[in-house]
C-alpha cells in the first residue's frame, strides 16, 4: 500500500463510527520503489489530501523531516517539496503492517502490500 | 474568419459497431477538436469527415481503437468514370502541395473492397486504371514512404451485393488507428488473468470512454483481475481498484487458463502493469466491500470505470449484518471469513450511480456495464441519478437472449446531500434469476438450493439402502479447494 492511498482510508463503515480518520498507521515492512517523477500528478492530487495525514504518514514511515508539520502555500513552486512528497506518497510501499481506526481500535491488517478493509458481518 | 478543412476518410474495423459514434465523439471531446461529418451512415465502414488540419487528425487517431487508419480523400464518387475524372481534377488542382508524396522515393497502393472479394489480379487492374497518378518512386511493400489506399465499398448486405460499387475512394494513408494496442494487451498473453477479464479491445473502448487523460485518478471498484486498469494506465491514468475478493486480488484463486494448475507466485494486478511498462502508474488494489463507505470525502476521481458481477461468472456480493444470523462458533483466535450475502443488481447500481455522484469530479465519468434481457429492455430500466447524465449507451450482444450496454455517465451538478434527489431506473427484477430460469419457473435461489439438497440427500439414502457407499461429489470439490491452500 502506498502512503497516498493511506491518506484516502477511512473507517466509517464500521457501526457507530461516525469519522474514522485518520487511521493509525503500524509500518513493519516496506519496501521502496522508484517510480517516475509527474510534478503535474502531485499538484492536482494535492486538494485531495489532508495534509495531518500526510504529516502523519511521514512520521511513520521515518521522513519526518522531509515534510512540514502544517500545509505551506504555493507548493507547486517548491520542486524540492513536490520531490520528497512523490518519494512520500508513491515510492514508499508498506508490504505488512496494519491500521487501526482511531474510534474503535478495530484493525485492518495489511498483507503483501495489500490493505485488507473488509469488515465483518456483525460489525456494519 | 475562413478555415480550411481538410477532407478525411476514416476507415474503421466493423467490430462492435455499436460503439463508434461514442468513442468518436469522446475522443473529440478529450481533445477538443472541431470536425464536420460529410457522411450521414454511421454504420458504414468508413465515414468521411473534415478536420481543421493533420494535427487533428493524428490526434484522434492516437486514441481510437475502432479506426482502421486515416485517408486523406483525393476522390469519392459512385461511379468509376466519376471517380477517376474527380481524381485527375483534384491531382491537377493540389499538384503544387502533392508532389512531395507523389516524388517520394518509395510507395504501395493497398486495394481495399468491402462486401465483395477480388483476387490480386483484378486488384492490380484496379491499381493500373490509376496509371495518369505521376507517382514517381518505387514500389516497396514492406516499408514504403507513401501508402495510397484505393477503397471500393459494395454494400452492407451480403446477399444482395449490388453489380457496381457504391462508394470508390482513394486517398493517402496518414496514420493508423491504434488497434496494434489490441494484440498488444491481448489476454492471451497477460500474466494474471480470471474468468471475467476484460478483453483487451473492450477495456481500451472503456477507457476512451472514460476519457482518461495523462494524470488523471481513475478507480474501478469492482477490480477483479485488473483489466480495466490496464488499459487505463496504458492511456496515462493513475489506478486504483477494490474487491470484494481477497483471494482474487492475492491472485490466489483457481487459475482460470486450462494449461495451469497452480497460480504462478508473482501473479497480481501490479505484475499485469508492470507487463506493459505502465508500473509506474499502479497506485494500488485493496480488498473491500463496495456496498460500506470506505473514502474520505476529499478524494474526487476522474472518471471510475467498472464492470459490476453480474452474478453469472463472479457473484454479486456484500457483507452486511444478518438478523438470523447462526450461531457463533467461531473462537478469537480462528480467523475469520465475512459471511456475504446476496447484493441485488438494483442495489448495486443504485449504490454504483450514488458514489460516482460523491466521488467523481465535476465532468468526471463513470464507465459500466448493465447486463440484461433483451425482451426487457427499454430505455427506462437504466439506472439514472439527479447528479449524473447519460452521455453515451452501446450495446454488445451476449449468448442467447442476453446482451450488455456499455453506459457512459457524466457528472454535471456539483454534489449536495439535497433531498429532491431521485435514484430511478434499473431492472426489476433480478438478472441472475432470470438467467438461470429460463422457463420462467419463479424459484427463488433459496428454494433452488434447498431442492437441490433434498435431492442429493434423496440419492444418498437410495443408495444406503442398496448397498453402495455414497461419494459426495460436492464435498469432494470443496476438499480440492481447500488443499490449494495448504
Amino acid at each position: 500500500m502506498k502512503l497516498s492511498t493511506y491518506n484516502f482510508l477511512t473507517s466509517m463503515a464500521i457501526k457507530g463510527v461516525k469519522v474514522g480518520y485518520p487511521l493509525k498507521l503500524t509500518i513493519s515492512k516496506k519496501d521502496v520503489v522508484e517510480s517516475e517523477f509527474n510534478p503535474v500528478f502531485i499538484e492536482r492530487l494535492l486538494p485531495k489530501l489532508d495534509w495531518s495525514a500526510v504529516y502523519g504518514a511521514a512520521q511513520v514511515a521515518e521522513l519526518a523531516e522531509d515534510i512540514p508539520a502544517t500545509q505551506p502555500e504555493n507548493i507547486s513552486d517548491d520542486e524540492q517539496l513536490l520531490q520528497r512528497l512523490h518519494h512520500l506518497l508513491f515510492e514508499i510501499d508498506v508490504l505488512e503492517g496494519q491500521m487501526e481506526c482511531p474510534e474503535t481500535g478495530r484493525i485492518f491488517p495489511i498483507t503483501d502490500g495489500i490493505p485488507n478493509m473488509l469488515l465483518n458481518e456483525d460489525e456494519v | 474568419m475562413t478555415k480550411l478543412w481538410k477532407k478525411y476518410i476514416l476507415w474503421f474495423a466493423q467490430e462492435h459497431v455499436d460503439f463508434r459514434v461514442a468513442e468518436f465523439e469522446s475522443i473529440v471531446k478529450l481533445f477538443n477538436i472541431q470536425f464536420r461529418h460529410l457522411t450521414e451512415h454511421r454504420l458504414k465502414p468508413f465515414w468521411m469527415v473534415e478536420f481543421p488540419n493533420d494535427e487533428t487528425a493524428l490526434q484522434y487517431a492516437s486514441r481510437s481503437v475502432a479506426l482502421r487508419s486515416i485517408i486523406e480523400l483525393y476522390s469519392h464518387a459512385h461511379t468509376i468514370p466519376e471517380f477517376h475524372e474527380r481524381l485527375r481534377a483534384h491531382v491537377d488542382l493540389h499538384r503544387g502541395e502533392l508532389n512531395v508524396h507523389f516524388k517520394a522515393n518509395s510507395f504501395k497502393v493497398t486495394v481495399e473492397t468491402y462486401n465483395k472479394h477480388f483476387s490480386q489480379r483484378e486488384k492490380v487492374e484496379k491499381i493500373e486504371s490509376m496509371d495518369y497518378l505521376p507517382i514517381a518512386g518505387a514500389v516497396n511493400l514492406k516499408n514504403p514512404l507513401v501508402e495510397w489506399w484505393y477503397l471500393e465499398f459494395w454494400g452492407m448486405d451480403a446477399t444482395a451485393v449490388p453489380a457496381t460499387p457504391e462508394d470508390i475512394l482513394f486517398g493517402r494513408m496518414l496514420t493508423q488507428g491504434q488497434r496494434h494496442l489490441i494484440q498488444q494487451l491481448s489476454l492471451k498473453q497477460r500474466k494474471f488473468i480470471g474468468n471475467t477479464s476484460m478483453d483487451a479491445q473492450l477495456s481500451l473502448l472503456m477507457a476512451n470512454q472514460a476519457m482518461v487523460r495523462d494524470g488523471d485518478l481513475v478507480f474501478d471498484p469492482f477490480v477483479g483481475t485488473g483489466s480495466l486498469l490496464v488499459s487505463a494506465a496504458k492511456f496515462g491514468g493513475y489506478v486504483l481498484g477494490a474487491d470484494i475478493d481477497f483471494m482474487m486480488i492475492h491472485a490466489r484463486c483457481r487459475p482460470s487458463r486450462i494449461s495451469q494448475k497452480v497460480r504462478d507466485k508473482d501473479e497480481s494486478i501490479r505484475a499485469n502493469l508492470k507487463q506493459y511498462g505502465c508500473a509506474d502508474r499502479y497506485m494500488d488494489v485493496l480488498v473491500a466491500d463496495f456496498s460500506n463507505p470506505l473514502w474520505q470525502t476529499r478524494i474526487a476521481f476522474d472518471s471510475i470505470i467498472t464492470d459490476p458481477p453480474y452474478g453469472i461468472r463472479e457473484a454479486t456480493e456484500k457483507v452486511e449484518n444478518k438478523s438470523n444470523a447462526k450461531e457463533n462458533t467461531r473462537t478469537a483466535e480462528m480467523a475469520h471469513y465475512p459471511s456475504t450475502s446476496h447484493y441485488s443488481l438494483q442495489n448495486l447500481y443504485a449504490d454504483l450511480l450514488q458514489f460516482s455522484a460523491t466521488h467523481l469530479k465535476l465532468g468526471g465519468r463513470l464507465v459500466c456495464w448493465l447486463p440484461f434481457h433483451r425482451d426487457d429492455y427499454d430505455e427506462t430500466m437504466l439506472p439514472q441519478h439527479t447528479h449524473l447524465r447519460l452521455v453515451a449507451n452501446s450495446e454488445q450482444p451476449l449468448a442467447g437472449n442476453t446482451a450488455r450496454r456499455l453506459l457512459t455517465y457524466e457528472k454535471h451538478l456539483e454534489y449536495s446531500d439535497c433531498p429532491s434527489q431521485s435514484i430511478g431506473g434499473a431492472p426489476t427484477q433480478d438478472f441472475r434469476d432470470r438467467y438461470f430460469n429460463t422457463n420462467c419457473a419463479v424459484e427463488s435461489r433459496q428454494e433452488r438450493r434447498m431442492r437441490k439438497a433434498a435431492l442429493r440427500e434423496e440419492g444418498r439414502l437410495a443408495m444406503e439402502l442398496r448397498g453402495k457407499l455414497h461419494i459426495d461429489g460436492r464435498a469432494k470439490k470443496c476438499d480440492l479447494n481447500k488443499a490449494r491452500f495448504d
